[in-house]
C-alpha cells in the first residue's frame, strides 16, 4: 500500500497558482495535502488563498511570514539582511497584513510550527524552514549532507520536508532524504514562469519523492498585482522568471542560474 | 546589578561556521586597518598545512559543520590552496576572503571545475577599500586597486560572482555614495550584477594605531544580551583554526583568552565572555564575517 502526499511550498499570495496546484494534485491522486507555510507575502489579495485552503483541507504548518501576520507583528521575519531586500519584503508585508481578515489572521496565529507523520511505518517531519529554525535558509549549494544527517540523528525520523527558500531540491543522507518542495508564490529564478510542488509517495520501502511544475495565469496575477499597486519589481519576476528582490540571500550556484 | 547579571556570556548553539587562519598572518599587503597587522613580515600567526586542515574537515563531520571559511593573511600564497578548497567541496560550501591580487587564471579554472563537480558553493570574498585607486591605495597600498580590480576581472571570467568586501574607512553617512561608486566601477568592469558588502572597522592592530582605539564604555554588557538575537554574534556560531589551536573568532585570535582549545570538539563546548571592544563592534553591526551581501538590484539601482 502506499499513501501519496501533496506538499505546497510558499504560497505567498499566489491563488492562483495554488488552484492549479490542487488542480494538478487532485488528478495526480493525492491522498492528503499540506503547506509548508507563508501562505501571504509578494502576490496580490491575500484572502483568497484561504478559502482553497479550507475548502480542500490542507493542513498548514506555520512559517515565519505566517506567525507575523497571524501576531500582527512589525516585520515578516523572513531573515534578510540586505537594506535592499528588506525595503521590498516590507511593502509585501504591510500590504499583507492590511488585508489578510481576523478570521485569517486568527487561523495563521493557531498553527503548528511543524509536524511528525506516520504513514506505512515512515516518519516524514514537516517544517518550513529547517527543524532547528523557522526563518533557516537551507540552499542545495550551501547545505552539508553531514549537517543535514545531525537532524535526522536528532529526531530520529526518515524524511524532512521544508520550504522558505523559494528553490526545491532533494538530497539523500545516509540517515535520512530531506527535500525541499519548491514554493508556489514565485518561480525559481531560472528564467521560467511555471511554479513547483512536490509529491511523496510513501510506503513501508520507502519514501519517493517527485517535483511538478504548476503552469497557471501568470498574466492575471500580474494584471492583478498592478491593479494592487504592487512594485514593478515584484511583477517582473512573475513575467519573467527572474528574482529582482530578496535575492542578496542566495549563494554563488542557485545565483548562477541566471548570472545574477 | 549583580556582576554575573553583567556578564555577557556567550554559548555556542551550533558550529556553523569553522574558519581556518589558512595563511596566519602572513600577507603580501600590509592594509593599514588591518585588525591582526597581518604582513610579509608577520609570522606571528603560521600556515596551516593541508593534512592538519584536512584533520579537522574529518573532525568537523561529526559536529555537523554548515559552511566553511579561509582567511589569513592572503590565503592564496599557500602553496596548497587550490588543493584545499577542492578536499572542502568535497563535504560542504567553501569560502575564501583573498585580496585577489595574486590569483593565477589557471588555478581558478581548477576551481570553477572543483565547484561544478560539486554539490556546494564556492564563495570568493575580495577585499577593496575604494572604487578607485585614490581612496583604495592609501588604505591598501599603492598599486593595489589596479591589481586588486584584475583579480576580480579574472574572477568574473572564470564564471565566479565575488562578493566585493569594503572596509566602512568612511562616515556611514557616506554609504550610499560609496556602493553607488561601487557598483558603477564594477559594472564598468563588466561585473554586471555586483554583490558587495559593508564592513565596519575594527579598532584592532593596525587598525587602533590608524584610527584609535575602543573605550572602555564600548564593552557589551550581560544586559545587553536580553533580547537581543545572539545568533548575530560570530562566536555564537563559530570557531576558527590556527597553528596555535582553536579560537573563539577571527577577530580576536591575538587575545589570549580566544583560544580555547587545542581541538574543535572542546572549543565548541567552551562559552566565551565578551569583554573586547571588538566585541561591541560585532554586537552593533551583527554578522558582520557572513556572506550576505548587499545588493545592486536586477536593474542596478540600490535601495
Amino acid at each position: 500500500m502506499s499513501v501519496r502526499l501533496a506538499l505546497f511550498g510558499g504560497i505567498y499570495n499566489n491563488y492562483l497558482a495554488l488552484e492549479a496546484a490542487l488542480k494538478a494534485a487532485k488528478a495526480l491522486g493525492v491522498d492528503e495535502y499540506y503547506c509548508l507555510g507563508d501562505i501571504g507575502a509578494f502576490g496580490p489579495f491575500p484572502d483568497r488563498s484561504f478559502p482553497l485552503l479550507y475548502e480542500n483541507q490542507v493542513h498548514c504548518i506555520q512559517g515565519n511570514y505566517d506567525d507575523s501576520i497571524g501576531n500582527q507583528l512589525d516585520n515578516c521575519q523572513c531573515g534578510y539582511t540586505d537594506p535592499r531586500d528588506n525595503y521590498f519584503a516590507q511593502i509585501s508585508y504591510d500590504y499583507t497584513l492590511e488585508n489578510t481578515n481576523a478570521d485569517n489572521q486568527k487561523f495563521l496565529r493557531g498553527l503548528e510550527k511543524e509536524r511528525v507523520l506516520k504513514i506505512e511505518e515512515q516518519k516524514i517531519l514537516l517544517c518550513h524552514g529547517s527543524p532547528r529554525k523557522t526563518n533557516e535558509f537551507l540552499w542545495e549549494s550551501t547545505t552539508p549532507l553531514h549537517f543535514l544527517e545531525l537532524f535526522f540523528h536528532q529526531r530520529e525520523v526518515d524524511c524532512i520536508a521544508g520550504t522558505h527558500t523559494g528553490i526545491k531540491w532533494h538530497a539523500n543522507t545516509s540517515l535520512g532524504q530531506f527535500v525541499n518542495v519548491g514554493v508556489l508564490g514565485r518561480p525559481e529564478n531560472d528564467g521560467t514562469t511555471n511554479v513547483w510542488f512536490t509529491t511523496l509517495d510513501i510506503s513501508r520501502d520507502g519514501i519517493q519523492h517527485n517535483f511538478h511544475p504548476v503552469v497557471y495565469d501568470y498574466d492575471r496575477l500580474s494584471r492583478e498585482m498592478q491593479l494592487e499597486g504592487l512594485p514593478d519589481e515584484f511583477i517582473e519576476t512573475i513575467q519573467t522568471g527572474r528574482w529582482t528582490t530578496c535575492l542578496e540571500v542566495l549563494p554563488q550556484k542557485e545565483r548562477q542560474r541566471l548570472n545574477h | 546589578m549583580t556582576s554575573e547579571s553583567t556578564t555577557a556570556r556567550v554559548t555556542l548553539s551550533h558550529l556553523d561556521e569553522l574558519w581556518f587562519q589558512v595563511t596566519g598572518t602572513r600577507c603580501n599587503l600590509t592594509c593599514n586597518h588591518c585588525f591582526i597587522s597581518c604582513s610579509p613580515h608577520n609570522n606571528s600567526f603560521g600556515f596551516l598545512s593541508r593534512t592538519e586542515i584536512q584533520n579537522s574537515l574529518e573532525e568537523s563531520k561529526q559536529l555537523g559543520v554548515k559552511g566553511y571559511y579561509f582567511t589569513g593573511g592572503e590565503p592564496f600564497l599557500h602553496s596548497e590552496m587550490v588543493e584545499i578548497l577542492e578536499d572542502t567541496l568535497q563535504i560542504g560550501p567553501a569560502t575564501v576572503l583573498t585580496n585577489a591580487t595574486v590569483l593565477k587564471d589557471e588555478w581558478l579554472q581548477r576551481l570553477q571545475q572543483a565547484q561544478s563537480e560539486s554539490r556546494y558553493s564556492l564563495e570568493f570574498r575580495v577585499s577593496i577599500d575604494g572604487f578607485d585607486a585614490e581612496t583604495n591605495d592609501p588604505i591598501r597600498g599603492e598599486g593595489t586597486f589596479a591589481r586588486a580590480i584584475r583579480g576580480v576581472e579574472k574572477l568574473v571570467h572564470a564564471g565566479f560572482l565575488p562578493i566585493i568586501t569594503a572596509t566602512r574607512t568612511w562616515k556611514d553617512s557616506e554609504d550610499s555614495s560609496m556602493l553607488s561608486g561601487f557598483i558603477s566601477m564594477l559594472k564598468q568592469r563588466g561585473y554586471s550584477q555586483p554583490r558587495i558588502k559593508l564592513l565596519p572597522t575594527l579598532k584592532l592592530g593596525a587598525e587602533q594605531n590608524r584610527s584609535g582605539g575602543y573605550s572602555e564604555q564600548q564593552r557589551v554588557t550581560g544586559a545587553m544580551l536580553q533580547d537581543y538575537d545572539r545568533s548575530q554574534l560570530v562566536c555564537e556560531h563559530s570557531r576558527i583554526v590556527t597553528d596555535r589551536g582553536v579560537h573563539v573568532c577571527p577577530i580576536l585570535i591575538e587575545s589570549p583568552d580566544a583560544l580555547l582549545s587545542n581541538d574543535l570538539t572542546t572549543a565548541a563546548q567552551k562559552p566565551y565572555t565578551l569583554s573586547h571592544g571588538a566585541c561591541f563592534t560585532c554586537y552593533q553591526y551583527g554578522a558582520i564575517c557572513s556572506n550576505i551581501s548587499t545588493g545592486s538590484g536586477p536593474s542596478g539601482a540600490s535601495s
